[in-house]
């Protein structure tokens, strides 16, 4: 079983939802980024997402967008975010770490290199924002026979037949996008993101997370009552944007703590 | 021998292509495809899209026999086809014309679009006041500052220019942002990409509404030469022109297929947008996989051509494969020689072309002269040079 699996089992079995934060590598500073991580761990991120830095991340709002610009400009791409990740993994075992990013990257320095990359780094899942499950059957097979769990995006927009296509390939949990638009994009319909996600829950057993519209810790609440997890992502970002560097680590356990009460 | 079919039915030309986005766009494209799919061969589609082409746009255009630069290389005749007379300067008019009538069709209100020297951003703000559709183009603000003219003449049409800040602020970062705002405003609007890029279906799509010209191409060569070119020269940024030109000739292997990329300041400098002819690695980008400039670890790089129209990292995934299969040649051309190029068609033959196309008949000249005068080289003459005078004159120290 993933350590992804086992921390959404645990969390059902005390009736709690994960909450899921979102970083980009290597934002503000490399050097940052480990503590950033423990800090979000303190606060009480149940797993991690962090974002591999890209120079054109189409799906990505301008809040995320101007952090994989801050990311590559202190020179951190694909490779560097993978040792970022492996730091944090000698200093805890428990957390798991889902990466996430697009194909460009991954492909340039190998898709095999990735794996055995990533597999070393003790990394739990990834998040490949443009492949689709038709072209990436096989990145998907070479990731389960290393245990390291794939994970898909649904959207508002995503019927019926092409969820149980994803459902099959996905593993970990299903990443729901609670809007039409980009990460960081305006408010919620929380309705009809609750009636989605039951939609979702009929075609399968794994945990459903809702991101890409959560911006406090109101949204957080509600999403919290209808999914299994809560992905927050531009939000935290931004705050990584707006603080100084004295402040953000504390500026960071701040919203995070707000987030963890909410959905507790 | 099989008659070439690509791409296969999920847009892959051999391991190019494809649908790499993210999910929240999968049902646009799948409406898309689908809706393509209903008008592409229905006789009433085409025959609006016909219609529109001939007294809109001002097709056919013609072939011009360029004499007097064909004596100047002193070897191979060579051709134009003159896309430069088409209404708005450029081939480009001729695949908004297609889209748009596809979105009227689809009963979307709103077309956005991204551009970057600014005529593909025209064509749709002019097909768009046409048709009555709301307009929305995308564009670098780099571009914004470069190409002042070509952004009031949108506005002028009615259209809204929304400056785009991120990345590079060019013509790449104009697309990601037009993808942005089709996945957030997907139910009422029709993203029109300008050209062979992007996920399946836009680059069999975009081709094959350019796909007019080499097919008058075939009809006019006869006409005038009896017989069809041995050699066709065609500008590649993204590659529409190339494609509209080329694709009726794939199969007529006895016609050589010429693609000219933009050399910048030389391959070897490594400031240029030929992905191609530097043999740049195979990526994913804007929703397809081709040859992409990009550094080891996958991030695009920022490319130069004195021409905005090419100067774009990646190609159409079709020329990708063309180049692979050995049925397409690609070249590169630098700043220089296209200039002089440029020029030297002013004075030789009277007509301004745009600096894309004289990429394309910069090499032509090359060509020519290693050719018989009883061989043909045609040249698409895709746009005219108007929009680039304010380029032309810097270079040359003058102030307009």
């Amino acid at each position: 079983m993933s350590k992804i699996q086992d921390v959404f089992n645990n969390l059902a079995h005390h009736k709690k939802k994960a909450l899921i934060p979102f970083v980009t590598a290597g934002d503000p500073h490399p050097d940052m980024t480990v503590d950033i991580l423990h800090t979000l761990v303190e606060s009480g991120a149940d797993m991690i997402e962090l974002g591999i830095p890209f120079s054109d991340p189409m799906a990505d709002g301008p809040v995320i967008q101007r952090a994989s610009e801050r990311a590559l400009a202190n020179s951190v791409g694909i490779k560097k975010t993978i040792e970022i990740a492996k730091n944090f993994r000698s200093s805890n075992k428990h957390t798991p770490i889902i990466l996430m990013g697009y194909a460009n990257p991954m492909e340039a320095i190998g898709i095999d290199n990735f794996i055995e990359l990533i597999d070393d780094a003790e990394v739990d899942g990834v998040i490949t924002v443009d492949y689709p499950p038709e072209e990436s059957s096989e990145f998907v097979k070479k990731l389960k026979n290393k245990n390291i769990d794939s994970i898909f995006l649904l959207s508002p927009t995503t019927e019926d037949d092409r969820i149980k296509l994803i459902i099959d390939q996905a593993s970990g949990f299903i990443y729901y996008v609670s809007l039409k638009g980009v990460t960081g994009s305006s408010n919620i319909d929380i309705n009809q993101v609750s009636e989605r996600v039951k939609n979702i829950k009929q075609f399968t057993s794994l945990p459903v997370g809702v991101g890409f519209g959560v911006r406090d810790a109101k949204t957080a609440k509600d999403v919290a009552m209808v999914a299994d997890a809560v992905v927050v992502g531009s939000r935290i970002v931004q705050e990584v944007e707006t603080s100084s560097k004295e402040d953000l680590l504390q500026n960071i356990n701040k919203l995070m703590t707000e987030i963890k009460e909410a959905i507790s | 021998m099989q008659p070439y079919d690509l791409p296969d039915q999920f847009g892959h030309f051999g391991q190019f292509g494809g649908t790499f986005v993210a999910e929240t766009l999968i049902e646009a494209l799948d409406e898309l495809r689908d809706m393509y799919a209903k008008y592409k061969d229905n006789p009433e589609f085409l025959a609006e899209f016909h219609h529109d082409l001939k007294h809109f746009v001002g097709r056919p255009s013609p072939i011009y026999f360029a004499e007097r630069l064909t004596k100047k290389n002193g070897g191979a005749k060579i051709y134009f086809k003159r896309e430069d007379l088409n209404h708005t300067g450029a081939h480009k008019v001729n695949n908004t014309v297609g889209q748009a009538l596809l979105a009227k069709k689809m009963g979307k209100p709103r077309v956005i679009a991204e551009t970057g020297a600014g005529q593909h951003g025209v064509a749709t703000a002019t097909i768009a006041a046409r048709l009555g559709l709301e307009c929305v183009v995308y564009m670098g603000s780099e571009d914004v500052k470069r190409q002042s003219p070509n952004v009031y003449r949108m506005k002028l049409l009615g259209a809204k220019v929304v400056p785009v800040e991120s990345g590079s602020k060019t013509l790449k970062d104009a697309l990601n942002e037009a993808l942005r705002d089709w996945v957030t405003n997907v139910s009422d609007t029709f993203y029109i990409i300008g050209t062979v890029a992007g996920p399946h279906p836009y680059p069999m799509m975009v081709r094959d509404f350019n796909s007019v010209v080499g097919k008058e191409c075939k009809d006019q060569m006869l006409d005038m030469c009896q017989r069809q070119p041995d050699a066709i020269v065609a500008c590649v940024g993204g590659g529409s022109n190339a494609m509209g030109i080329f694709y009726p000739y794939i199969d007529q292997k006895e016609v050589r297929l010429i693609g000219v990329e933009a050399a910048g300041h030389g391959i070897e400098t490594g400031q240029h947008a030929a992905p191609l002819t530097s043999n740049s690695a195979i990526g994913v980008l804007h929703g397809n996989r081709t040859y992409l400039m990009q550094n080891e670890e996958g991030q695009i790089i920022e490319t130069h051509s004195v021409s905005a129209g090419l100067d774009y990292p990646g190609v159409g995934p079709e020329h990708s494969w063309l180049k692979d299969s050995g049925r397409a040649e690609y070249v590169a051309v630098k700043d220089d020689e296209a200039l002089e190029a440029f020029h030297s068609l002013c004075r030789i033959e009277g007509i301004i072309p745009a600096l894309e196309s004289s990429h394309a008949l910069a090499y032509a000249e090359k060509l020519a002269k290693e050719m018989s005068p009883d061989q043909i080289i045609l040249v698409n003459l895709s746009g005219r040079g108007d929009k680039d005078i304010n380029t032309v004159a810097n270079i040359a120290g003058i102030t307009l």
